[in-house]
């Protein structure tokens, strides 16, 4: 493996501010033509406190704020057939510089055809089922300084053709360059103990993040059963590490892999039966993981309009040393989720993943709530507990924390 | 569903039975039918508004709901929903609904595939993730995104969803109306029954009480500004839930209908969720 290059991911982010000036031209050009335009967007303001102090002096910050923006800019043509679509994201962070940054999470053209779509640009995509980890989830990299979940992620560039067919839906992807994994700066919390180059990482691939890969998925409904099947092959979206020169940081190593998938659920009633498994070849030994549960909901209890939903998941992960580490080796996820079904949308999530070998527990809440017809109010909880000194999560557990957010919509 | 004609849920009616050919019998040979039942003449009723939208193939409009609590403070949602009239008899409509208001919420859609006396196929896409969610859809009696209305308010007006009784003729404003008693006969439904006000001008649903499952009037209905559109399909435009018990209110107020658009299958599946806004 090679140094990857900086400067061709600077290159790119070049590129993409000029397709993205492309597309906001075209737009403004389009809209005084057909179709309509659409604005939305949101502006944020978060508070995170952190009431354990921080394994590292340079980290010890007990309360961080930060600031999102997250403008759109929808373009559709007549008859919905030509549409354009821009988001981008933006955050600043008081301590972190590497949790305050740009990116694009959307800069896309897509054409509408008789059961055919076409989509070129930078996009976001979203596969599976489970609600604890998104293991089948791939085409996409985690945009890991946002939060721990890796539900937030970066802008992939791709082609991607999708066909509606009575045998179910194919979609297949050119996937135009890899993305660096975001990492938590040296004065972030939530960390491996030496701080991680994200911008200077290793590729396997001969032409580093400029390689091409390519990804397949074929998905459909059938009664009560939802089926997709998937593959990947390129540059993984978890990076292994290796030590820097002087042994002072940590480098991210993408190696090329090849993944297949399945994911599946079964809605039986007012119960969801979930599945997501996947084998992955390229970092070490082949290895498989898997994610299984179910979701119940329980409608209007005590005669309230509320719904109450029971989550069990069970994460396996049969992966080797020279794998990315994780964190879901063997572990059970549980959890609740109320939905007060009131005018302000009031939704509160809370559970815990508890590790089966050492006991170690990841306590999660996620509590909503609009104010008025703009505001949006939320809390987010995460809080380690029983780690075991020797475990992955030794590094954060100090990092639990609890983050009050305040965003404004348009 | 009890709020067709108007209701963009509107499933297609289902196929004709024994019962609704007799029914139409009736109403073309008055004189030569037999003395019909209550119930007979209660499904006649039904049969023959629920019959004055067939053919309307697909539609689209636009939704503002008017929230209100008991103090009278309100709450707006926007939403946008297309309807497609399925062919085969024995299957229910496709339906879109994409919320475009609160802000926060806007791109969020919900797609059910809607069956006769089974639960509907209904899938939600949340834009902040690009996630297509399949949900359970086997209580349909919960509020609609806080409103008094519920979902089986939307979808459950099928005409085979329910069984009849005709009870009385009646004034209803400047129209005589025949009242009809419908009783659910999907078993998850949150009422004991409903009684209909179905107008004897143009067979349209005027008025509906919805009774609770202990009996106890618990919200009704009332349906204004009908108007007719090209093919001779009628639609309300302005609605009005009021909860007896809680005091609180909902307007439904319907703009901008499209009928015959050419919307395809294809436009009603989950693939399509992630390009509505």
């Amino acid at each position: 493996m090679r140094r990857g290059r900086v400067k061709r991911g600077a290159g790119r982010a070049l590129g993409v501010a000029a397709l993205t000036a492309a597309l906001a031209t075209q737009v403004a050009a389009l809209s005084q033509a057909a179709g309509e335009l659409d604005t939305a967007g949101s502006i944020g303001f978060d508070l995170r406190w952190f009431p354990d102090e921080a394994a590292q002096p340079v980290q010890d910050e007990s309360s961080v704020a930060s600031a999102t923006f997250e403008p759109e800019l929808r373009w559709r043509g007549a008859e919905r057939r030509h549409q354009l679509d821009l988001a981008l994201f933006a955050r600043w962070d008081e301590v972190d510089d590497e949790r305050s940054h740009v990116d694009v999470r959307e800069a896309s053209y897509r054409y509408v055809g008789n059961r055919l779509e076409v989509l070129a640009g930078v996009s976001r995509v979203f596969w599976g089922v489970t609600e604890s980890r998104h293991l089948v989830d791939v085409i996409n990299q985690t945009d890991a300084v946002e939060d721990i979940d890796e539900e937030d992620k970066l802008g992939q560039p791709m082609l991607r053709l999708a066909l509606s067919r009575d045998w179910g839906r194919l979609e297949l992807y050119t996937l135009f360059g890899a993305r660096e994994r975001t990492f938590p700066g040296r004065r972030g919390r939530l960390r491996p103990p030496l701080p991680v180059e994200a911008t200077r990482p290793r590729y396997e691939a001969s032409r580093g993040d400029d390689r091409i890969d390519w990804a397949l998925r074929w998905s459909r409904s059938v009664g009560a059963f939802d089926l997709g099947l998937a593959t990947f092959h390129g540059t993984a979206r978890e990076p292994q590490f290796a030590l820097g020169p002087e042994g002072r940081t940590l480098v991210p190593v993408y190696a090329v892999t090849r993944q297949y998938s399945v994911d599946a659920q079964w809605t039986l009633g007012a119960w969801l039966l979930k599945l997501e498994a996947m084998t992955r070849s390229g970092q070490g030994e082949t290895f498989g993981a898997a994610v299984a549960g179910f979701e119940r909901t329980l409608f209007q209890v005590g005669g309230s309009g509320a719904d109450l939903g029971l989550l069990l998941e069970l994460l396996w992960d049969g992966r080797g040393a020279t794998a990315p580490p994780t964190l879901y080796d063997e572990d059970t996820f549980l959890g609740l989720r109320l939905a007060l079904n009131d005018i302000q949308d009031t939704e509160i999530l809370a559970g815990v993943i508890v590790d089966h070998d050492d006991g170690s527990r990841v306590a999660v809440v996620e509590a909503s709530r609009r104010l008025g017809s703009r505001f949006v109010l939320s809390l987010d909880v995460r809080h380690f507990a029983g780690v075991d000194p020797g475990s992955d999560l030794a590094a954060v557990e100090r990092d639990g924390f609890a983050n009050l957010r305040l965003a404004w919509h348009w | 569903m009890s709020l067709r004609p108007s209701d963009p849920f509107a499933r297609r009616p289902a196929a004709r039975t024994p019962a609704a050919l007799l029914a139409a019998l009736a109403l073309a040979l008055p004189t030569a039918a037999p003395a019909e039942t209550p119930e007979e003449r209660g499904y006649a009723v039904a049969a023959r508004s629920d019959r004055s939208d067939r053919g309307f193939a697909d539609s689209s409009v636009s939704l503002e709901m008017v929230l209100r609590n008991k103090a009278g403070r309100e709450a707006r949602r926007t939403l946008h929903i297309r309807t497609l009239e399925v062919a085969d008899e024995s299957l229910g409509n496709l339906s879109l609904v994409v919320f475009e208001d609160p802000p926060d919420v806007a791109g969020t859609a919900l797609l059910s595939h809607a069956k006769i006396l089974e639960s509907d196929d209904q899938w939600l896409y949340l834009p902040s993730l690009k996630r297509v969610k399949r949900i359970s859809s086997v209580n349909k009696s919960g509020p609609f995104v806080g409103s008094e209305l519920a979902f089986e308010d939307f979808t459950a007006l099928e005409l085979e969803k329910f069984s009849y009784r005709y009870l009385r003729e009646e004034a209803c404003g400047e129209l005589t109306c025949d009242v009809i008693e419908r009783t659910p006969r999907y078993e998850h439904s949150g009422y004991s029954k409903q009684v209909a006000w179905i107008d004897q001008k143009v067979h349209q649903v005027r008025k509906v009480d919805f009774y609770d499952r202990k009996g106890t009037l618990l919200k009704t209905l009332t349906m204004d500004d009908y108007r007719e559109y090209e093919g001779g399909f009628w639609r309300a435009h302005e609605l009005r839930m009021v909860n007896h018990i809680s005091g609180k209110s909902t307007d439904l107020l319907y703009s901008d209908y499209v009928f015959g658009q050419g919307l395809g299958e294809d436009d009603f599946s989950t693939g399509a969720l992630e390009r509505l806004r």
